[in-house]
């Protein structure tokens, strides 16, 4: 008997398993045929410019506040930690330039687009996952409108390029923080702070940095498009599209990084 | 106006057989209401009509035209001749009145800024609703949204009108003055429609021609007067004693 019920739940387990492992490939095959139809549209006239325009308007907006915050307390708290250890190693005045390094290279651009990803993939996947239940998008649709490009085009475009200008002003903010925190325990001066980041800081630092955030702004708005698009079952579908572009973009973006350092630490080691 | 035709229409969703081979042709000016119980497809079928749903199998002409072999271009220049009236109005959450009637004429065609302003308050005179054209459609009642959804159907006088359930969730009196409303528009644009519902007042009101549908299959076709003094039993029981009020003349 108890063989039985062993037997019965491992079945059960390997049906949800098998579930699961579906809609993951089904997710993956989703997303990629979603990403070919938007390079399909995107350079197809008519352009949507002003509606892209009011996107990018409304997601930064809606996203300064947060970034800002966690952006100064990002070169704050990240100055504060270091400076003991840097001490100790006799390396107190390469603080400022290793803070630098650090946000302007990885904290700066992968934590600002988490940090979108939560408010803004979370967002688009809401609000078309709510105009799809409520044939929104069918009335679009059949208005002889498409609505992928309407919808889908102008976000996708509107996150892949605001998401650098967030982060360039993000890397700003966390520099004043690192200032703030070196300053009221050295007693460093803004002239001297700035010149250790000019020396610290370069070129090759920054453009990897900044550029890898459009594939990161990229990923947030198709993840959400993609999911709120293509919600299902009502408002719960609403709920399960705003919560799984969440994290499969905080995912993806990780991922990308990863491969993205790989590739930038080949490109210029060279 | 325009010719309808359905020709051996399926559509499944999984095991499910929706519509099951269904033929049917509506002429130029006609009112035809399509009835049937929830769940019968009755929604599939007019969403496959404009192509919204792909049917599995079939045909459907709009005008001589086989919609569903139409490049997107040419389909959209059919549905510029086409109007649908969703069950929850679908009015855009993020637009106010004026955009949502608006926005269809922006995208389509080449109207001055006046003269979308002017067909904006033309069409919301039309459905008495001319003081909400800055509200947003959360500030609308149910059958406040069903008008301007109507209004936004009518503002490019199309050709062909497909209404999805319009008078469901709303009272006796809304349902009579919406039902009123589609035949006055009817007269007005000669438009072709084709009415889904279960509600008998609004069907007494405009149905030229009815529909059945059972079991994914046109169960019964032609006229509402038949149709109500049917001896068939499934029709008996569904045409309860609403059908008494209506023939008793309570609708007028």
């Amino acid at each position: 008997m108890n063989s039985a019920k062993t037997n019965s739940g491992t079945t059960q387990n390997l049906s949800v398993s098998g579930k699961r492992l579906t809609e993951f490939f089904q997710t993956v095959s989703g997303l990629f045929l979603f990403t070919i139809e938007f390079f399909k549209k995107v350079f197809i006239p008519p352009y949507e410019f002003a509606e892209i325009k009011k996107h990018m308007d409304e997601l930064g907006v809606k996203t300064l506040p947060i970034v800002s915050v966690t952006g100064f307390i990002i070169g704050l708290v990240l100055a504060m930690q270091s400076q003991p250890v840097m001490i100790r190693f006799g390396a107190g005045s390469f603080l400022p330039g290793m803070v630098a390094l650090s946000v302007v290279r990885e904290l700066g651009p992968v934590i600002t687009a988490l940090i979108f990803a939560g408010r803004v993939s979370s967002g688009i996947g809401a609000e078309l996952g709510s105009m799809r239940v409520t044939e929104q998008i069918d009335a679009m649709e059949v208005s002889a409108i498409n609505p992928f490009r309407f919808l889908v085009v102008t976000r996708v475009v509107a996150c892949t390029f605001i998401l650098p200008m967030l982060t360039i002003y993000v890397i700003f903010i966390a520099l004043f923080g690192s200032f703030l925190a070196i300053f009221l325990s050295q007693g460093i001066s803004f002239q001297l702070y700035l010149n250790a980041i000019v020396h610290s800081v370069e070129f090759s630092d920054i453009i990897p940095g900044i550029a890898k955030t459009f594939f990161f702004g990229f990923i947030v708005g198709i993840v959400g498009a993609y999911k709120g698009y293509n919600t299902e079952n009502g408002t719960e579908g609403v709920g399960k599209a705003s919560t799984s572009s969440v994290v499969i973009s905080s995912l993806l973006i990780l991922l990308v990084d990863m491969v993205l350092v790989k590739v930038t630490l080949m490109i210029w080691s060279n | 106006m325009a010719e309808v035709e359905v020709r051996n229409l399926s559509k499944s969703f999984g095991d499910s057989v929706v519509l099951d081979n269904i033929s049917l042709k509506i002429n130029e000016g006609e009112n035809v209401v399509v009835f049937g119980r929830s769940g019968t497809g009755k929604s599939v079928l007019i969403k496959c009509i404009v192509k919204l749903l792909e049917p599995d199998s079939g045909e459907v002409f709009i005008e001589g035209e086989n919609i569903l072999l139409l490049s997107e271009n040419k389909l959209n220049e059919v549905r510029k001749q086409i109007g649908f009236l969703f069950q929850g109005s679908a009015l855009y959450d993020s637009m106010s009145v004026r955009e949502n009637l608006a926005f269809p004429l922006i995208r389509n065609f080449n109207f001055t800024t006046k003269e979308v302003e002017a067909k904006v308050k033309s069409s919301l005179e039309k459905v008495s609703l001319e003081d909400s054209i800055d509200k947003m459609p959360a500030e609308l009642s149910g059958g406040m949204k069903k008008r301007i959804g109507l209004a936004r159907t009518i503002i490019t006088e199309p050709k062909l009108i497909l209404y999805d359930e319009p008078t469901t969730g709303l009272d006796p009196i809304t349902t009579k003055e919406i039902s009123q409303l589609i035949v006055e528009l009817q007269k007005d644009l000669k438009t072709t429609s084709i009415v889904v519902t279960h509600d008998l007042i609004c069907a007494k009101i405009i149905a030229s021609h009815a529909v059945v549908l059972k079991d994914g299959k046109i169960k019964y076709e032609g006229n509402l007067e038949n149709l109500v003094s049917t001896s068939d039993p499934f029709l008996r029981d569904f045409f309860t004693s609403d059908i008494l009020e209506v023939k008793n003349g309570s609708t007028k």
